[in-house]
């Protein structure tokens, strides 16, 4: 069955003289990396200079804190069941009175983790996210010698509560992803009608 | 033989040997270098301004790392090879003559250890003494990829020297002498022996390629196939040797092609601007490194721009005529 037009039918033919010499190659060949020799360097010479990222390059995640500074987090779980990567898990647990300033809903997250082998920076989670607690920034993850050292807690993704230390996310808060979080609910929804 | 004479002679030989293994050492960062250059990156720059002081760290590299001696080798042997390698590939630097003779006060200092009337014979005499020491090196480290690389560098050694031969033969037929000093002196102003033997020439700096072990004749090597080939067992400074010994008979090839059919040290219309003949001896050893610092470049050139010949390919290439 012949699925593209692109097949070509391979003709074995006999080589000429020049060819057989290699030699009209082989110049052709050196005059190729001769250019290249003054071409411009694509080298990125890192610790001193770093790749240009784009504006919404997603890297390593933040828990975001709300204006008085209280997680935004509420351990729904959306994110953890969006991940394709199954990279994230976390435990529930009920806010005590006297902690409204540290979590802004009854229920938060006592721990969350990412593991950030696991982690394929898809982004779905911050796409599931409900609260806008969870974003994917312009940081990249540091390198670390061990596995366990790559589970990062709440300790590495909760951004500080000093408003001037707060990470910017305003790349990933565009209007259109507003738009479309608004009206994520119907969304998700639609996808569960078709399934009952 | 004076005594001014005996000196005269030692200080040559050690600033030969020197600039021998300066120009070597700097070979291999020339290299990696070129070989960035070529792939469009920049290549070690981190030792030193511009990486200038890279062959250094590489040697002290060598120097630190452990040495291991194969519990099934043949200890003896294994010792011989990279040291025969090392000792063959600095004995060829003998009869290259660097420039024309010096005249101080009357007494003749010729810029030439010694001009044997039998140089060429002497030259590749000792150059194919190397390949012993690859030889014994590889047999002596019990290891097949090592014995395979060995086995490679003699067949093919067998199969370029008759090429090789044949190309020096049509030199000595046209210049009439095996005297390296004399050759060169023949070459003087435009009388350059590459217009005269083109393919010669052509044929001669293939050969080169295969002598000096390098791409695309790195058969015995050949780190895709053969691990390492004939130093797969290799460690520390004895392998500093085997890859040292390289880029010296780099030099000395470049060197001998420069004599042979580039016009050594000599440079024409230079006699116009320059009559001092000490002055002219000086110049013409900038020359002819220059001319070695080029085809030092082409061996880089080559290196990173042609895959590596298949075994049959390269038998079929030296000894087959088709």
């Amino acid at each position: 069955m012949q699925l593209t037009n692109r097949s070509k039918v391979v003709v074995k033919k006999e080589m000429t003289l020049s060819e057989r010499l290699y030699i009209p190659a082989i110049f052709s060949g050196m005059l190729i990396t001769l250019k290249h020799l003054f071409r411009k360097k694509v080298t990125i010479q890192y610790p001193e200079q770093t790749r240009e990222v784009s504006k919404i390059w997603r890297g390593q995640h933040v828990l975001k804190r709300d204006e008085i500074g209280a997680e935004r987090c509420t351990a729904c779980g959306l994110c953890a069941v969006a991940c394709p990567a199954e990279a994230i898990t976390m435990v529930a647990a009920e806010r005590k009175p006297g902690e409204e300033h540290l979590y802004r809903e009854e229920k938060y997250a006592a721990s969350y983790e990412i593991n950030m082998l696991r982690c394929i920076f898809c982004g779905d989670c911050e796409e599931a996210c409900p609260k806008e607690a969870i974003f994917l920034t312009d940081r990249k993850v540091d390198s670390l010698y061990t596995r366990a050292e790559l589970v990062y807690g709440k300790d590495i993704l909760v951004e500080a509560i000093e408003k001037d230390k707060r990470v910017d996310v305003t790349a990933r808060e565009t209007p259109d992803v507003a738009e479309f979080k608004a009206n994520k609910v119907f969304g998700h929804n639609k996808v569960f009608d078709k399934n009952s | 033989m004076t005594l001014s004479f005996l000196i005269y002679k030692i200080i040559l030989v050690v600033i030969v040997f020197a600039v021998t293994l300066v120009v070597a050492m700097y070979s291999t960062y020339a290299e990696r270098k070129v070989a960035a250059f070529l792939q469009d990156r920049i290549g070690p720059n981190r030792a030193g301004p511009f990486g200038i002081l890279q062959p250094l760290a590489d040697g002290i590299k060598m120097f630190m790392k452990e040495e291991v001696i194969p519990g099934a080798s043949n200890k003896t042997l294994f010792i011989i090879g990279p040291s025969l390698v090392l000792l063959t590939a600095c004995m060829t630097g003998v009869v290259i003559p660097w420039g024309s003779p010096l005249v101080i006060d009357g007494t003749v200092y010729p810029l030439q250890i010694t001009d044997v009337n039998i140089g060429i014979l002497y030259l590749f005499g000792v150059i194919s003494l190397g390949v012993y020491g690859i030889m014994i090196g590889g047999w002596a480290s019990n290891n097949k990829y090592s014995l395979l690389g060995a086995m490679r560098a003699s067949s093919q050694m067998i199969s370029y020297e008759v090429a090789m031969g044949l190309s020096i033969i049509a030199l000595v037929m046209t210049t009439g002498t095996l005297s390296l000093g004399q050759i060169a002196e023949q070459q003087h102003g435009w009388h350059w022996n590459v217009f005269v033997q083109p393919l010669g020439f052509f044929i001669f700096i293939i050969c080169a390629f295969a002598e000096t072990n390098r791409a695309p004749f790195d058969l015995p090597e050949c780190e895709t196939e053969l691990v390492g080939g004939y130093h797969t067992e290799y460690s520390s400074m004895k392998l500093g040797f085997f890859l040292f010994a390289e880029y010296i008979n780099m030099f000395i090839s470049s060197a001998v092609i420069a004599t042979f059919y580039f016009g050594g040290y000599n440079m024409p219309f230079i006699e116009r601007f320059v009559q001092d003949p000490n002055w002219l001896a000086i110049l013409g050893v900038v020359f002819l490194f220059m001319k070695i610092v080029f085809f030092i470049f082409v061996f880089m050139w080559v290196r990173w721009t042609l895959p590596r010949f298949r075994y049959d390919q390269l038998m079929n290439l030296g000894l087959l005529f088709k």
